[in-house]
């Protein structure tokens, strides 16, 4: 290959390479640091001449303490866990079998059911959210976590279907075959053959839609309406805002821990969902 | 199709009845494409015939209204906020779109060399997509307050400013502040699906256009990017799809304001449907959305069907 000169190494590659990290990391480090640091210093104005707005000489958990103590903030952790994981436990279920019938199975209406079903993929949140929210509330799901359990796999389904057909086409149709040979229902040679082959796409579709509910909110902005129901974006844009007043160090401390639980499931699993997101795409 | 033994062979082996059922291609299918057909007809398919019923009649909350035809359309089409809206909306997604495809291309370019931490930087890189928009998209608006902002305070040490940039308290700063936060959260989905695509690109290729003279520019532009083109339409398609249709990074960074110059579509939809109790109004303006995505979904469709057919 081409001999590069040093210097054109750094600036054509390293500087650009650590501004891209900058612009993508600086938000970060700047939710913890405002989450860190006494009210005092928090707010000196961008002028003051002592503003040392990088670092923090007296850091504090005051912040933190105030959220867990003042808000219900554990509480909408908890209820956006068992959302995502209910919702995603759902998609998965339905998203295996739809993927399975229509990668698998010749029936009459096939490509129809996939197109529509790739139609529905596309059709955003904010399209339907009012209608939607009036269903929710004559089937008296309204404010109950079902809300958001039952409407979140709209968007989770046509993913985890499409992901999911695409990796059931990968696996040779011989691998079934065999265990019919050996008297397996075609529905035992689905559960038992071909699920468990499809492990690692079912954990990207899986680990993509987790973090897909996480990051949900205008369905539950519009179907929750009580403290205890809420989810971790809605209660912290709804309680830590009083009046005018934004509470910064908690509204940082909740952003902060609110994104741990997704980053945590993202960074043991970062290879599964890089291929969920590269294989939502290729269809 | 290809199975094993023919029916009648198949329903010898099968013993009871239920087996039999179960053998059945057609009704296995039916049954297993059953849960999601219910669920995505029940909360996509029924909702969207109710949105366009909404948007014909007078419904708002507690008043079942009346058929008033197309006066809600009529209505928005001559409301100017909704014009700002949709006007917004168009240029919040065109300049996010261009900024997120040419920074992501930039992106997934250094990322597709060889460098140490390299599964380290990837992972970073992708997180701004992954972080829930409204939590981070509080740390930008913390970023922008008008008193503490942490980007004055820099630009005014560093002498470029002598005055606070008034961020979000100026229209035309507030939008372009808007794109800037999309362009940071879409941009990782860029560069990893065109990192995905370039590595299926062959490096013999490369090599010999290299041979045969090509700068760095012209290897991009005569052999990358026409081999990318396929998943670079697919991106922009998703993308395109979940800008135009964007709420909670306007919802959270600016509320639509000042004075409605960073209204989207989605926004003014909830504000008037949510916030005002107006159904009918409010859906009527969420469909006005319906033929933009249709468009785009249709041309996905028809380039889909075309490289499948060749």
């Amino acid at each position: 290959m081409l001999i590069e000169r040093r210097w054109k190494k750094w600036s054509y590659f390293y500087i650009p390479l650590a501004l891209f990290v900058l612009f993508a990391l600086f938000p970060f480090y700047w939710m913890a640091v405002t989450a860190l640091r006494p009210d005092g210093e928090l707010y000196r104005a961008w002028r003051a001449a002592n503003a040392t707005p990088f670092w923090t000489l007296a850091p504090t958990l005051e912040h933190f303490q105030g959220l867990l103590s003042s808000t219900k903030f554990l509480r909408w952790l908890g209820n956006t866990m068992f959302i995502a994981l209910a919702s995603t436990a759902i998609s998965l279920m339905c998203g295996l079998f739809a993927g399975y019938a229509l990668s698998r199975l010749s029936f009459r209406g096939s490509e129809f059911l996939g197109t529509a079903i790739f139609i529905t993929y596309l059709v955003p949140q904010t399209l339907l959210f009012i209608p939607i929210s009036n269903i929710v509330r004559d089937m008296h799901l309204g404010n109950t976590p079902w809300a958001l359990i039952l409407t979140y796999p709209t968007f989770l389904i046509p993913f985890c279907t499409w992901l999911l057909m695409g990796y059931f086409k990968t696996i040779p149709r011989e691998l079934e075959e065999c265990a019919r040979i050996d008297g397996a229902t075609r529905f035992g040679a689905m559960v038992r053959i071909i699920f468990p082959v499809a492990v690692p796409g079912i954990l990207s579709a899986g680990i993509f839609a987790f973090t897909l509910s996480w990051n949900e909110f205008i369905y539950a902005l519009v179907f929750l309406s009580s403290v205890d129901q809420k989810t971790v974006p809605v209660g912290v844009v709804s309680e830590l805002i009083r009046g005018d007043i934004f509470f910064w160090g908690q509204l940082m401390a909740g952003a902060l821990l609110g994104s741990v639980p997704v980053a945590l499931v993202y960074s043991f699993f970062v290879e599964y969902y890089v291929a969920g997101l590269t294989g939502s795409v290729k269809g | 199709m290809s199975s094993i033994a023919p029916a009648h062979q198949r329903k010898r082996l099968g013993g009871s009845h239920w087996t039999g059922i179960a053998e059945n291609e057609r009704i296995l299918a039916l049954a297993l494409l059953a849960p999601a057909v219910v669920i995505l007809s029940t909360f996509i398919a029924y909702p969207f015939v109710m949105a366009i019923w909404f948007a014909l009649t007078s419904i708002r909350v507690g008043d079942p209204g009346e058929f008033i035809g197309l006066a809600n359309f009529a209505k928005a089409w001559h409301d100017s906020i909704f014009q700002t809206a949709f006007k917004n909306t168009v240029f919040y997604t065109s300049w996010a779109t261009i900024f997120k495809l040419t920074l992501g291309m930039c992106l997934a370019l250094l990322l597709n060399r060889h460098f140490r931490l390299k599964r380290i930087v990837r992972a970073s890189m992708l997180l701004p997509f992954i972080i829930p928009t409204v939590l981070s998209t509080f740390a930008w608006r913390w970023m922008f307050d008008p008193t503490f902002s942490v980007v004055n305070w820099l630009l005014y040490r560093t002498g470029f400013i002598t005055n606070r940039l008034p961020f979000l308290s100026d229209g035309d700063w507030a939008m372009w502040c808007a794109i800037l936060v999309n362009t940071w959260r879409g941009m990782p989905f860029f560069a990893i699906t065109l990192l995905a695509g370039l590595q299926t690109i062959n490096p013999d290729l490369h090599e010999a256009a290299a041979l045969d003279g090509a700068n760095a520019w012209h290897r991009f532009w005569h052999v990358t990017w026409p081999l990318l083109l396929p998943v670079t339409l697919v991106v922009v398609v998703f993308s395109v799809i979940q800008t135009f249709s964007d709420f909670q990074l306007i919802y959270v960074l600016t509320g639509g304001g000042p004075a409605n110059s960073t209204h989207l579509v989605a926004t003014y939809a909830y504000q008037l449907g949510v916030g005002a109790g107006l159904l009918g109004e409010g859906a009527a303006i969420s469909l006005f959305m319906f033929p933009v995505l249709f468009a785009v979904v249709w041309i996905q469709l028809r380039y889909l069907r075309r490289i499948e057919g060749a």
